[in-house]
């Protein structure tokens, strides 16, 4: 579904990418661990075209993606959903979410997609009207969350969901990506918790530096020694 | 008592005029941060095209404006795509735009001084319609005025219509609040941008026409203080906020305006800079702004 070939992506001096590969199937859940400065947050945004790359491919479906912009890439069904929420804080909860059907414009379309995530997250039916700048941070993953299906994704670039929601909320938020991927959305999911993340996923990368250090099974990179050592905090 | 209010409607007349150039001001300071210095040069563009509709094209008042609005809005986007947007996508610091600014305004006054253009001279405005007054309870309203209010409402109405009940409204309060995201929601954020600018123009070319009309004179040099004083007002009712710059560019009218009535016309512009000044000093974020305070 969604291909990366060996992706350079520099800042200034800086090579934050160094010849990164992955592959996302249909269906799948893919976890992206490592450390901060790892690179990862900037894989997911040159995936959905926020950064070009210095050289590299990347291809949805077959589409190559190098040449698109960012609303164009969206518009393919690619949803990144960005690390710290980036609430529209000063527009209403109902505005939040009818951004993330921009792209569609028939009412009966947008009453069933909006009904379909208050299904999921009641609580944003209660603060339709609320700016969303009003929300707690749990809410504010829920309206992140609810605003990406809107759109109704067939990928969706997940970075760092469960930064700084207490344990309770991260088993709410880790369950509903695991139904939303269940209903047959591929997910590429960043997360610090990497433990958390293994849990979920089918298949995961290490990322170190720009590079991928290792990739496999989810239960494999569990019991990985290594894996566990520096990225599970065991051993 | 009757002269108080007569100036009362003179100063919202003016007030009317600036509330239109300074719409502009801050809307775009709203979706790009840059205090466009070339915006009150749009507005004088916007008196020379609706003096050529109705001198030489013998177009309807209306269609005038019209006509002068949808020129200063393909002017305007071709200056923010030929101007700006490159350097936007270099980011380059904020302060390179607001120099870019300035030396698009000293380009479209010279330029429109040039006498293959409009010329340096100062033209008397048309009248296109019979200036009727009527006594409104011991009060001299003039036609020119109650257009002047009409247009300005309507335009108004129009505009806040556009940005709280319509897609492309919020795409334009989603850009100004945070582009990458909004880039992120399938919004054309550099086409939004372009709309912004044609919005602000429009406001400005129609505020042009009606200077025009009021205050009979055009020059290529008209633009510069009105505009100025429209961006004391967005700056005063706190820039990137649609209502505080009409209510700013009220609040300025009617202190001008009372200013050459009642102490001295030598006065006039100097009092709204002391606003700018104290403004600035006391509360920079203007009366309605948000406290991030104003960055150039």
């Amino acid at each position: 579904m969604l291909t990366v070939e060996n992706l350079f992506v520099n800042y200034g001096m800086i090579k934050a990418l160094q010849g990164i590969s992955l592959v996302v199937k249909e269906k799948e859940i893919v976890a992206l661990i490592g450390n901060n400065g790892a690179g990862k947050t900037t894989t997911l945004k040159t995936i959905s075209g926020l950064i070009k790359p210095t050289s590299g491919r990347i291809y949805f479906q077959n589409i190559d993606l190098i040449k698109l912009n960012p609303y164009q890439i969206t518009k393919l069904g690619i949803i990144h959903i960005p690390e710290g929420r980036k609430p529209f804080a000063n527009l209403t909860v109902y505005e939040n979410l009818r951004l993330g059907a921009y792209f569609v414009n028939k009412k009966r379309e947008i009453e069933e997609r909006l009904s379909f995530v208050f299904q999921i997250f009641p609580r944003l039916k209660e603060r339709l009207k609320q700016p969303a700048g009003t929300l707690s941070g749990g809410e504010l993953q829920m309206l992140a969350i609810g605003r990406g299906l809107m759109a109704k994704p067939k990928l969706l670039l997940l970075d760092e969901p469960s930064m700084g929601l207490s344990p309770i909320l991260v088993e709410e938020i880790f369950s509903v990506i695991k139904n939303i991927n269940k209903e047959g959305t591929a997910i590429l999911l960043i997360e610090q918790n990497a433990a958390k993340a293994l849990s979920i996923a089918h298949r995961a990368y290490v990322l170190e530096t720009g590079k991928i250090m290792l990739e496999g099974k989810a239960e494999e990179l569990i019991n990985n020694e290594s894996v566990k050592k520096i990225y599970l905090g065991v051993g | 008592m009757n002269y108080f209010f007569q100036q009362l409607l003179n100063g919202f007349q003016l007030g009317s005029v600036y509330a239109l150039i300074s719409l502009g001001y801050t809307m775009i300071y709203g979706i790009i941060r840059l205090i466009n210095f070339a915006h009150g040069d749009i507005f004088m563009l916007g008196a020379y095209f609706g003096f050529y509709a109705i001198t030489r094209f013998k177009f309807n008042f209306f269609i005038a404006i019209l006509f002068s609005m949808v020129l200063c809005m393909i002017i305007n986007v071709l200056i923010e795509k030929i101007a700006y947007a490159p350097l936007r996508k270099k980011n380059v610091p904020r302060i390179n735009l607001l120099i870019t600014a300035i030396g698009v305004s000293f380009f479209l006054e010279n330029f429109a001084s040039l006498k293959i253009i409009f010329g340096p001279d100062y033209l008397p405005y048309p009248r296109p319609f019979k200036i009727i007054t009527f006594d409104f309870l011991g009060l001299t309203l003039s036609s020119i005025q109650i257009i002047v209010f009409f247009i300005t409402l309507v335009l108004l109405l129009i505009l806040d219509y556009l940005i709280k009940r319509t897609k492309i409204g919020l795409a334009m309060r989603a850009v100004s609040y945070d582009k990458e995201t909004a880039l992120l929601m399938g919004i054309n954020v550099d086409n939004i941008i372009s709309l912004t600018f044609a919005l602000g123009a429009a406001l400005a070319g129609a505020g042009g026409v009606l200077y025009g009309i009021c205050y009979p004179q055009i020059h290529p040099f008209m633009g510069i203080m009105p505009g100025l004083k429209a961006f004391v007002a967005a700056v005063l009712g706190g820039i990137g906020v649609i209502s505080g710059a009409v209510l700013g560019s009220y609040i300025i009218g009617m202190i001008e305006v009372f200013t050459a009535a009642f102490i001295s016309s030598t006065f006039r512009d100097a009092i709204a800079f002391a606003i700018l000044i104290i403004v600035l000093l006391t509360r920079p974020q203007g009366l309605f702004g948000k406290e991030e305070g104003i960055k150039l």
